[in-house]
């Protein structure tokens, strides 16, 4: 038993341990705790793969800005612990027994692919690398990158626009 | 010189011109112009009739295909004429006495507007036209489109003044009865087709045709009896024809005594191998026939429009030609035809003569004396009444008399009643002429200082058709009297089969003959001296039953109309507003409801439009996974 | 470690996310499970890019390196959405002075 599969499998099962607090917990605030934690072991999951440069970024980017920025709005919001009442318990389970069924279906489907005893390279390989990476980004992929710029832009004016108090 | 047959598309084609002319340009063309117009074209179709006829004669007839009407798998109905005898022969009475009546007519409908002059002589002419058709047709087809026209333009002329009601009642009335029979008709067509393929006259008659026919024929020909009823007016379809005197003197004339009402005795005679086939159908025929003569002679006795006893008198006479064509007469019945054309037209006009120098007063109660101040009236109108009751040597006597003779030949009964029905109608007749004519003047001061006879256009074919009805008659002189003087029956033999001749002696046919003159003149007399001062008084007992009708109209009320009236009402307050409205509201009401519940998705509701997006992908992807391989 | 793992985490994960997604009134949590379900893509997306870089390493050493990136415009993608995402609930609950969106069917008036 290497290294590589102890890894993967103590991470494997912190994500999913923790998504799985994410959605039943009843205090908001917990849920962001816990997606946090996926966050890190997705990051996790990353380094493991060697994509160096997706696991900070991963880190700075979602666990940093992005769950801070829910933290705050939640805290906007003057919630106690899930006041309002449950919804209807018929849907809640529906809702269950169809994310289930969709899990079920697509393993089922993705079982018989032909990919699917190829190899993951992990620990190695140079492509999560930030120069490699770098090199494809402003070689190949200027004006993408270019554009989410501007996608930037227009998504700071619209947040300003939405949220200002008339 | 061409051959008459080719051209003989002309004779309805003139008519058809003169309709679409007439009809079209009602409003611009003056009425000296319409009359000239509408007479013109039955004067022309009656000239190469005239050509036609002789054509014929000469032994040219024959079938003239024109263009494929209706190729429907097997079966081909060619739009095609068929000249010959029996054909030739309408086709003078239809066009001679119609060129008659038209000219009348323009004299007699000087009152009308321009416009409605016009659609008189437009529909007019579009009746020629349709009976043209009917008596021209190659086929049963044909004949049916001209049987159709001619009840379409009875309805239009009947309800001619469309501004009263009771008018548009009674043509309505014609309509739906000839609908009725024109059902059974069609239902013979059929059967004639599922029969023999093709509905050409040459085809059905034919040998083998008949021999296919023959298990079926007796139907057939009952069927192509009930479309006759309904046409000409017999027992039980027969009450519209009273009624349709509510249209213009010269319409009953022509289409009510001439030339409709004898398109059910052509079409019999034109078939008249299929009903010598059937014997029970042929003694039907003569029943009936025989009944509705005497029924409708009864009444006659004691109706007082003076247009009215001559309907009535065209109901009986038409039984006497069924009664001949019932007992295998068919020619006498073809040659009653002609003699009834002359003298039927002649009554009517004259009538109409009275009715306009009475202002139009048609009730003979009211009349009297009018002798004196109608002298060619008064001349023609005896003339006719004669003709009808069959003295000799006047026209009707010959035809009468044949008819009489094949009843006395088949049954003695049937000559019994016939001659009954003859003596009533001879006393019906005078009785009309003496009421109308002699005796003391009993209407108002006013009418009797507008009388004054016709102008010429109504009594020239008055007079022309008082020779005719004098004369006619001596193309069928019986045996009796002159060798090879039946030169109708002869004319008429490639179409209808000469009997094999008489079998009473001549001794017994003088006998009949002298009886029913004898009897006739009597009852004359009688009629002379009971009517020659005429007062009128209320009827009584069997006289009123007479007056009435014997009630026939209420019966059908009673027994028919109501019943259906009551049926369609039911259907549409049960059957039409429950179910069919049902249905077609419940469709709307369904959609209304399904498109509510459907609304009910657009919930707002972000959480099951979630899930319902979710649910399918699932569903897309088992589909795409597994189910597609 | 073959790709079978990884697309079996991801789609546990994904689907976690998307019983979230559906289970949960409050539309913070919701928003967050979604981003759940982003980042089990990407970690898919990943997994692809090392093994298509694992298989064409010796033809051409940049192999894999638009799987990677193309996590990285989602991550771009994803922050622009939560910033104006959650401008909008602000929004919502200064109207409301609730997130729950069942009180989101006002949107139907």
């Amino acid at each position: 038993m290497g290294v590589t599969p102890i890894l993967f499998w103590i991470l494997s099962v912190m994500a999913l341990f923790s998504a799985l607090m994410v959605i039943t917990s009843k205090n908001p605030m917990h849920s962001v705790i816990w997606l946090i934690i996926v966050f890190f072991a997705i990051s996790g999951h990353y380094l493991l793969l060697n994509a160096q440069f997706l696991a900070i970024v991963n880190i700075i980017v979602y666990a940093g800005a992005i769950m801070v920025l829910f933290l705050y709005v939640l805290m906007l919001m003057d919630l106690k612990k899930e006041t309002e009442p449950q919804k209807n318990r018929w849907l809640k389970l529906a809702g269950a027994v169809a994310g289930g069924s969709l899990l079920l279906v697509l393993i089922a489907a993705l079982k018989k692919a032909d990919i699917a005893n190829q190899i993951a390279e992990t620990r190695t390989g140079d492509i999560g690398l930030i120069e490699n990476l770098g090199k494809v980004l402003f070689n190949d992929y200027v004006v993408p990158f270019e554009i989410s710029s501007i996608l930037f832009l227009s998504a700071m004016v619209g947040a300003v626009v939405i949220g200002k108090k008339e | 010189m061409k051959n008459a047959l080719e051209l003989s598309y002309l004779v309805p084609l003139f008519p058809l011109i003169g309709f679409l002319i007439i009809g079209l340009g009602r409003k611009y063309l003056s009425k000296p112009l319409t009359g000239i117009i509408g007479c013109g074209v039955i004067l022309a179709s009656f000239l190469v009739s005239i050509w036609i006829f002789f054509d014929v004669k000469e032994g040219n007839s024959g079938v003239v295909d024109y263009f494929n009407f209706i190729s429907a798998g097997s079966l081909k109905v060619p739009f095609s004429f068929q000249i010959d005898a029996l054909s030739s022969l309408f086709l003078l009475i239809i066009t001679g006495v119609g060129f008659l009546i038209h000219v009348y007519s323009v004299s007699y409908m000087h009152h009308e507007s321009k416009e409605h002059f016009a659609r008189y002589f437009s529909y007019l002419n579009l009746f020629v036209f349709s009976m043209l058709l009917l008596v021209m047709g190659g086929n049963f087809v044909i004949l049916f489109i001209g049987w159709e026209g001619v009840g379409l333009c009875s309805y239009l002329l009947i309800g001619y003044w469309f501004k009263n009601t009771e008018y548009n009642y009674a043509a309505r009335k014609a309509f739906v009865m000839n609908r009725i029979g024109d059902l059974a008709f069609l239902i013979a067509i059929f059967m004639i087709i599922a029969k023999v393929g093709s509905v050409n006259f040459a085809d059905v008659f034919s040998a083998e045709a008949l021999q296919k026919l023959s298990p079926s024929v007796t139907i057939i020909t009952l069927l192509l009896f009930v479309g006759a009823t309904g046409k000409s007016a017999q027992i039980p379809l027969y009450t519209w024809l009273p009624d349709a005197m509510a249209g213009p003197t010269p319409v009953s004339a022509l289409i009510h005594a001439a030339t409709m009402v004898t398109a059910g005795i052509y079409m019999i005679a034109r078939s008249n191998l299929l009903y010598s086939l059937s014997d029970v159908t042929s003694n039907i025929v003569a029943y009936i026939g025989l009944a509705t003569a005497l029924l409708a002679a009864t009444i006659a006795l004691k109706q007082n429009d003076i247009k009215r006893v001559l309907a009535y008198s065209t109901v009986s006479q038409l039984g006497y030609m069924f009664l001949a064509l019932g007992v295998g007469a068919y020619t006498a019945a073809v040659f009653h035809v002609m003699t009834h054309a002359f003298f039927k037209a002649l009554l009517f006009l004259g009538s109409g003569s009275v009715i306009h120098a009475m202002s139009g007063e048609q009730d003979i109660r009211n009349m009297g004396g009018l002798s004196k101040k109608l002298k060619i009236t008064f001349f023609t109108f005896t003339v006719g009444c004669i003709a009808i009751a069959g003295i000799p040597p006047f026209s009707g006597f010959f035809s009468k008399d044949a008819i009489l003779l094949s009843a006395f030949e088949k049954n003695p009964i049937l000559y019994g009643i016939a001659l009954f029905t003859a003596l009533l109608t001879a006393f019906y007749m005078f009785r009309l002429l003496f009421v109308t004519f002699t005796g003391k003047f009993r209407g108002t001061h006013e009418q009797e200082h507008h009388v004054h006879e016709s102008p010429s256009l109504m009594t020239v074919p008055l007079i022309i058709l008082a020779i005719l009805s004098i004369i006619g008659g001596f193309v069928g002189i019986p045996e009796v009297f002159a060798a090879g003087g039946d030169k109708i029956t002869e004319f008429l033999s490639p179409v209808i089969a000469k009997s094999a001749g008489h079998e009473v002696s001549h001794s017994t046919e003088y006998m009949l003959m002298g009886l029913s003159t004898g009897l006739v003149i009597l009852t004359i007399v009688f009629a002379w001296f009971r009517f020659k001062n005429y007062q009128p008084k209320e009827e009584k007992g069997f006289g009123k039953v007479l007056e009435n009708k014997w009630y026939v109209d209420e019966l059908y009320d009673k027994v028919i109309a109501n019943p259906l009236n009551k049926f369609a009402g039911f259907l549409n307050n049960f059957f039409e507003r429950f179910i069919i409205d049902g249905i077609v509201n419940g469709v709307g009401r369904a959609v209304n409801y399904g498109s509510r519940q459907i609304r009910l998705l657009q919930s707002g509701q972000v959480g099951s439009y979630v899930l319902l997006m979710v649910l399918s992908i699932l569903l897309l992807l088992v589909y795409q996974f597994f189910i597609k391989k | 470690m073959q790709v079978n793992y990884y697309i079996y985490l991801s789609v546990a994960l994904f689907c976690i996310g998307i019983v979230g997604v559906l289970t949960r009134r409050n539309a913070i949590i919701i928003f967050m499970c979604i981003e759940l379900m982003l980042n089990a893509v990407n970690l898919l997306l990943v997994a692809f890019s090392k093994m298509h870089h694992f298989k064409n390493a010796a033809i051409d050493a940049s192999a894999g390196s638009d799987g990677q990136l193309f996590v990285f415009f989602i991550m771009v993608v994803a922050a622009a959405e939560v910033s104006v995402g959650l401008a909008i609930i602000v929004m919502m609950y200064r109207n409301i002075h609730s997130v729950d969106i069942n009180f989101l069917n006002r949107l139907k008036h």
